[in-house]
């Protein structure tokens, strides 16, 4: 009986022996040759030898990091879009999935409807939303006229919300004459009123979109998470005489604490990585206005064959993937254990 | 009295319905720009009337979309289209299985070390691609050039007609870079922590006990899968196919680093191509966006609460 079942464990393990001797190796054994890449001076595909997998050249030490960080602009510039982008995506898929979900708590006639209205961004590939986007967000030119909601926007007599959306150049920055950049400036701070601490505004036409297509998904995770508070907990704040909003302020939000940080993380991840949205709708942008370490990667080894720098760029994203990533799993399994 | 009040219209209640169905609007506009823009005609297509209704039902944008223009050098995106039902169809059927018989060891058959191979796993599924993207390259070129004898022997192969699609199997699925079945691999692979994650939580939920009696009963390893496990997996299986399917059918990264000439490219390169294209109005873009979608909206459709489930699943809770 005892030898059987030795012999059915070992089966076991040799079934899982596969996925795990290929995760070793397409994740972590290529994130070490990455890792080893961006340490050469590796820019031409040349340096391949026939016949052989890796490149035979130099050392560079850190230099390639360095180089992103110190005289890299197109680098330093992705590195603020996605902060802008981070920001501007998570608040407002939160903002926005909140209040759906809390509006569609409140007994809804249609529910299933709204529900589903709102959710299948999510089932459509991001070179689709890109693509669409492009062209609701065309803002026309001097022979067209307004195209695409500035049209819209034209036709209901609201042209002051006209933009030039994606195309729009311009950065956002505390100017250093104003009052506060004085005051930055006063206390040596005035590296914060140049434009590389801006917000471009063209990324936050990519915002909306990612933002359309990811919203709902929140949505969901809230109202999964308000369906699974119990109706007595509610009653009871009522009869202690509690108003419907003091309820929420009181009770429910903070039982969604935990649904707000395992969105973060999804969202935040999604918004690091984000490469898709910005090839099909606006590429670099205007000035590398919409440009993302993801797609500078791509942009550099696949167009550029500086394999070394966009092997860098690849390992300062997962490493900032995974500040935001290993925490959480370390948690929800170290929980998981506990239940 | 109760009832009375319930007939009475809350102007809070206005207020809701309101939002909910500005957001609405906000949700389905895209859709229904993609909607006018690709049923209308050519002629009809003025950026000025943009936003209104198409006269009659014009199916020239479709047309054009699907089968290209060849006058002005113009590729459709039939052919894309069914390289991503190629793709996405085995690659979904494998990683379901793969995913499955993992879930399965990890729940039932923990062995030692199964603590730290678990995370190992999952982590692979939040990785950026990119940062495996320069080796996996590489790797998918070197094996193109290993298995390209073993490819030249096979289209040198006599087979009687009614054998072809053989050899049409064997060249399409040999994974090497530039192949459908390049990009099977690939997604096989970096499907195996979601697809795991997913199968194990839900043979967590499955009692021990069943195993146990299973055993008692003299079955083993595949016995116990066969006849236990596999019977009611199905709602896992609903999941992880819908899941799967629809991330590999709009899967753009890999695909458009691995395959490298139009006859092997997935559809949302295709598009990408194609919407990057000056020489491609508006009204055909937005037909091939349609198509794009259409598989994986339908998928939503018909099975939306699976679907969401599969979302949750992906937030780690089960």
């Amino acid at each position: 009986m005892r030898k059987h079942f030795d012999r059915d464990r070992l089966i076991a393990v040799l079934f899982i022996t596969p996925s795990i001797f290929a995760i070793f190796v397409f994740v972590y054994g290529f994130i070490g040759w990455t890792g080893w890449a961006s340490l050469l001076k590796w820019n031409n595909i040349a340096m391949i030898p026939k016949g052989s997998l890796f490149p035979q050249v130099d050392f560079a030490g850190l230099e390639n990091y360095v180089r992103l960080f110190t005289v890299d602009q197109r680098f330093q510039t992705d590195l603020r879009n996605t902060v802008v982008f981070t920001i501007a995506f998570i608040t407002g898929c939160l903002t926005l999935g909140l209040l759906l979900a809390i509006l569609l708590d409140q007994k809804i006639k249609g529910e299933g409807i709204f529900r589903s209205i709102y959710l299948f961004p999510m089932a459509v590939s991001f070179i689709v939303t890109g693509v669409v986007w492009r062209w609701v967000l065309n803002p026309g030119n001097q022979t067209s006229g307004p195209v695409g909601v500035n049209l819209l926007f034209d036709k209901m007599g609201l042209p002051f919300l006209q933009s030039a959306w994606y195309t729009n150049p311009k950065v956002w920055f505390i100017q250093p004459e104003s009052g506060v950049g004085q005051a930055l400036s006063s206390i040596g701070l005035d590296f914060f009123t140049t434009a590389k601490f801006g917000i471009p505004l063209a990324i936050l036409s990519v915002v909306l979109a990612a933002t359309w297509q990811m919203s709902g998904y929140t949505m969901a995770m809230y109202l999964a998470g308000l369906r699974g508070i119990p109706e007595e907990l509610r009653e009871a704040a009522r009869m202690d005489g509690a108003s419907e909003i003091e309820i929420y302020r009181k009770i429910v939000l903070p039982l969604m604490r935990p649904i707000t940080l395992s969105a973060v993380i999804i969202l935040g991840h999604i918004s690091l990585k984000i490469f898709d949205l910005v090839s099909a709708m606006t590429g670099p942008g205007p000035a590398f206005a919409t440009d993302v370490p993801a797609y500078y990667m791509f942009d550099t080894v696949f167009r550029g064959n500086h394999f070394a720098r966009g092997a860098a760029i690849a390992i300062i994203l997962l490493i900032s993937v995974a500040v935001l990533v290993i925490p959480y799993l370390i948690n929800s399994i170290r929980t998981e254990v506990q239940r | 009295m109760k009832e009375a009040l319930r007939f009475k219209v809350h102007p809070s209640r206005i207020l809701i319905y309101a939002i909910l169905v500005a957001a609405v609007v906000f949700y389905l506009l895209p859709i229904y720009i993609l909607l006018v823009t690709s049923l209308k005609s050519y002629a009809q297509v003025n950026l000025a009337t943009m936003w209104s209704l198409p006269k009659g039902l014009h199916l020239d944008s479709f047309l054009k979309a699907w089968y290209g223009d060849p006058a002005k050098g113009m590729s459709g995106l039939s052919h894309n289209f069914m390289n991503s039902v190629k793709l996405a169809i085995p690659a979904t059927i494998i990683s379901s299985m793969l995913g499955s018989l993992n879930g399965y060891v990890l729940s039932k058959w923990r062995f030692r070390g199964a603590n730290i191979i678990f995370p190992g796993l999952l982590f692979g599924m939040f990785i950026p691609y990119q940062s495996i993207l320069i080796p996996l390259v590489q790797t998918m070129q070197a094996w193109g050039v290993a298995t390209r004898p073993w490819l030249a022997s096979v289209a040198a192969w006599q087979l009687p007609i009614y054998l072809d699609w053989v050899k049409w199997l064997i060249t399409t699925y040999t994974p090497a870079y530039g192949t459908i079945g390049g990009l099977v691999l690939i997604h096989v692979i970096y499907g195996i922590p979601i697809t795991t994650l997913i199968f194990r939580n839900y043979y967590a939920e499955i009692p021990d006990e069943l195993i146990e009696a299973g055993k008692i009963d003299g079955a083993g390893f595949g016995g116990i899968y066969r006849r236990i496990l596999f019977p009611i997996s199905m709602p896992a299986f609903v999941v992880v196919i819908i899941w799967q399917f629809q991330s590999i059918w709009n899967e753009f990264l890999f695909a458009i680093v691995i395959t490298n000439k139009a006859e092997v490219q997935p559809i949302t390169v295709a598009l990408n191509n194609l919407a990057g294209s000056f020489i491609v109005e508006w009204n055909v873009q937005m037909a091939g966006a349609l198509m794009a979608a259409l598989p994986t909206l339908i998928v939503f459709i018909v099975l939306g609460r699976y679907f969401m489930r599969g979302l949750l699943a992906g937030s780690l809770k089960g």
